[in-house]
């Protein structure tokens, strides 16, 4: 009698190839190094195509996961980029700045058994594969030839991208303007090079040129020429993806004090600027010895690192509630916790200490206690009475989050905003109560991350391309 | 890329260009500014406009040159590009009927003043200009002024042309004529911007400043720029430029003009090093 044999699941995961914690702490190299083909073959073969491949649902832009990853099992990269890129143009990116653990890596069937296929490793593997063999490059999806109706895309980060590609691949004449020199929003200016290098968001945003969008720079809207001067020029619609640029302070005494930054400032100097290469590059940034970031988030993390890079002895990152409720992503705390960024939980400024030349010499903190869960669904912190002290200090960044900048809304007449200045829009349209324009990322939800702002750019691409296919030329 | 036009020097440490930006042009108003970046490996700058004109499709600007970007700058000669140029940033000036108004012009804040004068004037305002520079050699546009003012009184500080002195003397003599002074616009150094400040300030008359804050992105976004005005943080490059000089905190804003003093010298003096420049 034969016994039926069940096909044996592997539940090892292969572990990402990073650098030493010593070693990276002090160049602005990436920290993952990636897959070799060999250990993407092994990553693959794990996948056991399951029927129901809950993974395509748990991915917010819907990439057939279980596909491409059959495809990179049987070594056909061609194939696999054409899979992958035909639902995301950014995969490169996405492969390295998605929180899979929340998203396709969490609905994976084997995520039952803690060890889901790596879904992002083998997507940056075959970015990474297209990007390094350029005169293999797999024919992309039939690009038409934009000859469609005008759209104008405003912000070229991850919600303008996607939305721009996937409009130009639907046959649309899209112009996206964007306000900085370089195109890319919070991808060149907010994460820092040791996540996601800037030849890749360079080279992405231009396969999204190569379907025929016209990206235009130095095109600060709302300045230059508001929406409406849009509508009524022969643009038919307009996508606001223009983020949460904004920075929100914490309004203690001393934050204006040399030496405190926003995290805006201070990633961009050092991202967008290239301050990491002064004075090579001309932009500076002002290296600390001691320095503490306030926040919990990621940009809190990229800020912290970035300071430690940049030839800080000691980085703290000081957050007022405990680490169980902090909003970074896992993989990147235990990212700057094996760098030893020094982490101080259930603290929170109240004020910065400066000298008589005008710079922080010092942050004091309260300790905090945590009380009841508060509208955020965490437990709010709450200060101890009595319990300052300071930490000497001789940079501070403020990484408290951002918000939408008004420019845009202040200058579009009957766009709908919500009081923290985010654009009121549909959830599954993106679009907002103002005819003909959409609006879809962080400028809707309030800071996010990289793919749920690709996601509701996709969708209101489809929304806008159908809306146009019900227009008359 | 920005296409020099024109270049002409003002003094030997003062550049005027004239740059091809139609689309900046067609939108820009007195007082408002533009972020520049001159290369690839350059830095993000403000400069207020000089002047603009909307139907050859040019912005006028005018630099001094004190470090790297600025010397880099005055580098480029008319045919050069400027790579990166994005505007127009800031809210306008205010410009309406209130009468008589001083325009006060230090320096190569000289530049800035001229468009906003001339809209003042155009507006239906009498125009009393007062521009003043360290010596001879650093004035100009003396007759541009005059163009657009009903009264031009000019200063140097050594007195090797016109008046010798601070502009703020003047402005004192000015606003103690007792005809009626309804607002003050001063445009310059940081310390002169605060000194005529105090000047106006026992005669309660509104005056104008455009701070000079340093600057990255010039929309709001990182913060760098940011002053107090009556114990409220600003940000310059949206909420202003110009604030009414009675209200900030000018300590402050000189304190923060200096965040990157050892990294400008630093640059600098590479730059010096590789171009063959000795220094003034």
């Amino acid at each position: 009698m034969e016994e039926k044999t069940k096909p044996k699941i592997d539940l090892n995961r292969v572990p990402m190839p990073r650098q030493e914690p010593k070693v990276r702490a002090r160049n602005f190299d990436e920290v993952a190094t990636g897959y070799t083909l060999d250990m993407a073959l092994q990553e693959a073969v794990r996948c056991i195509q399951c029927p129901k491949h809950p993974c395509i649902s748990g991915c917010p832009v819907n990439v057939d996961i279980p596909d491409f990853i059959k495809a990179v099992r049987e070594n056909n990269m061609p194939e696999a980029v054409r899979i992958l890129k035909s639902k995301n143009a950014l995969p490169g990116i996405c492969g390295r700045v998605c929180p899979q653990e929340s998203q396709c890596e969490e609905a994976c069937t084997l995520g039952k058994k803690k060890a889901p296929i790596a879904i992002g490793r083998l997507e940056r593997y075959v970015a990474d594969w297209e990007r390094e063999h350029k005169s293999q490059k797999a024919p992309s999806a039939k690009d038409p030839p934009p000859k469609g109706k005008k759209v104008a895309v405003v912000g070229s980060g991850p919600a303008g991208l996607t939305c721009a590609a996937d409009l130009a691949r639907m046959g649309h004449q899209v112009t996206m303007f964007e306000s900085s020199h370089v195109a890319g929003g919070v991808l060149v200016y907010g994460i820092p090079e040791f996540r996601l290098p800037k030849a890749i968001v360079g080279e992405e945003v231009d396969f999204v040129k190569s379907l025929g969008v016209d990206i235009r720079l130095n095109s600060v809207m709302g300045k230059l020429a508001t929406v409406d001067e849009l509508l009524n020029s022969d643009y038919k619609a307009v996508f606001l993806g223009t983020g949460a640029g904004l920075p929100m302070l914490l309004n203690i005494p001393g934050e204006n004090l040399n030496g405190v930054f926003t995290a805006n400032e201070f990633l961009t100097r050092v991202n967008l600027m290239k301050a990491y290469l002064f004075p090579e590059y001309d932009t500076p940034i002002k290296i600390g010895k001691k320095v503490a970031v306030i926040g919990g988030g990621n940009v809190a993390m990229d800020a912290a690192r970035c300071a430690l890079r940049l030839g800080a002895d000691e980085v703290y990152i000081l957050y007022r509630r405990s680490k169980v409720e902090m909003p970074a992503r896992r993989e990147e705390v235990e990212n700057a916790e094996e760098e030893d960024i020094i982490f101080k939980y259930l603290v929170n400024p109240k004020q910065f200490i400066g000298n008589d030349k005008g710079w922080i010499t010092a942050v004091e903190c309260y300790e905090m206690e945590l009380g009841e869960p508060d509208a955020s669904g965490r437990r709010r912190p709450i200060i101890k009475e009595g319990s300052e002290f300071t930490i000497e200090v001789d940079v501070a960044v403020v990484a408290l989050g951002t918000t939408p900048n008004p420019l845009i809304p202040s200058t579009t007449i009957g766009l709908e905003t919500r009081k923290n200045g985010t654009v009121v829009a549909d959830e599954e349209t993106g679009k907002t109560v103002k005819e003909r324009v959409w609006a879809g990322g962080d400028v809707v939800t309030g800071s996010a991350t990289v793919i749920s702002a690709m996601g509701a750019g996709k969708r209101a691409a489809a929304s806008i391309d159908a809306y146009l296919k019900g227009t008359k030329s | 890329m920005f296409k020099i036009i024109a270049k002409e020097k003002l003094c030997p440490v003062v550049d005027f260009m004239e740059v091809d930006a139609p689309a900046v042009a067609k939108k820009a108003k007195a007082g408002q500014f533009v972020v520049i970046r001159v290369d690839e490996v350059g830095e993000r700058i403000p400069l207020t406009l000089a002047d603009w004109n909307d139907k050859k499709g040019t912005l006028s600007l005018v630099a001094m040159k004190i470090g790297t970007t600025t010397y880099k700058l005055s580098s480029l000669n008319s045919g050069d590009h400027i790579l990166d140029l994005s505007g127009p940033l800031g809210i306008p000036s205010e410009i309406e009927k209130y009468g008589t108004v001083v325009c006060v012009g230090g320096g190569v804040g000289v530049a800035p003043v001229y468009p906003i004068a001339r809209a003042l004037k155009q507006a239906g305002n009498e125009v009393i200009t007062i521009m003043g520079a360290r010596n001879k050699d650093l004035l100009f546009w003396e007759e541009r002024l005059r163009s657009v003012s009903d009264e031009l009184i000019v200063t140097t500080d050594d007195g090797s042309y016109a008046r010798k002195g601070m502009v703020t003397e003047p402005l004192k003599e000015v606003l103690e004529r007792g005809n009626t002074i309804d607002r003050v616009v001063a445009i310059g150094p940081a310390i002169m911007m605060k000194f005529c400040s105090l000047t106006t300030k026992p005669f309660g008359i509104p005056t104008i400043v455009s701070l000079n804050a340093v600057m990255v992105d010039g929309t709001g976004m990182c913060g760098c720029c940011r002053v107090s005005i009556d114990g409220v943080t600003k940000f310059v490059c949206v909420n202003g430029p110009e604030f009414d000089g009675h209200h900030v905190d000018w300590d402050l804003l000189f304190t923060r003009q200096r965040i990157f003093c050892d990294e400008e010298k630093r640059s600098f003096d590479l730059w010096k090093a590789r171009h063959g420049l000795t220094g003034e």
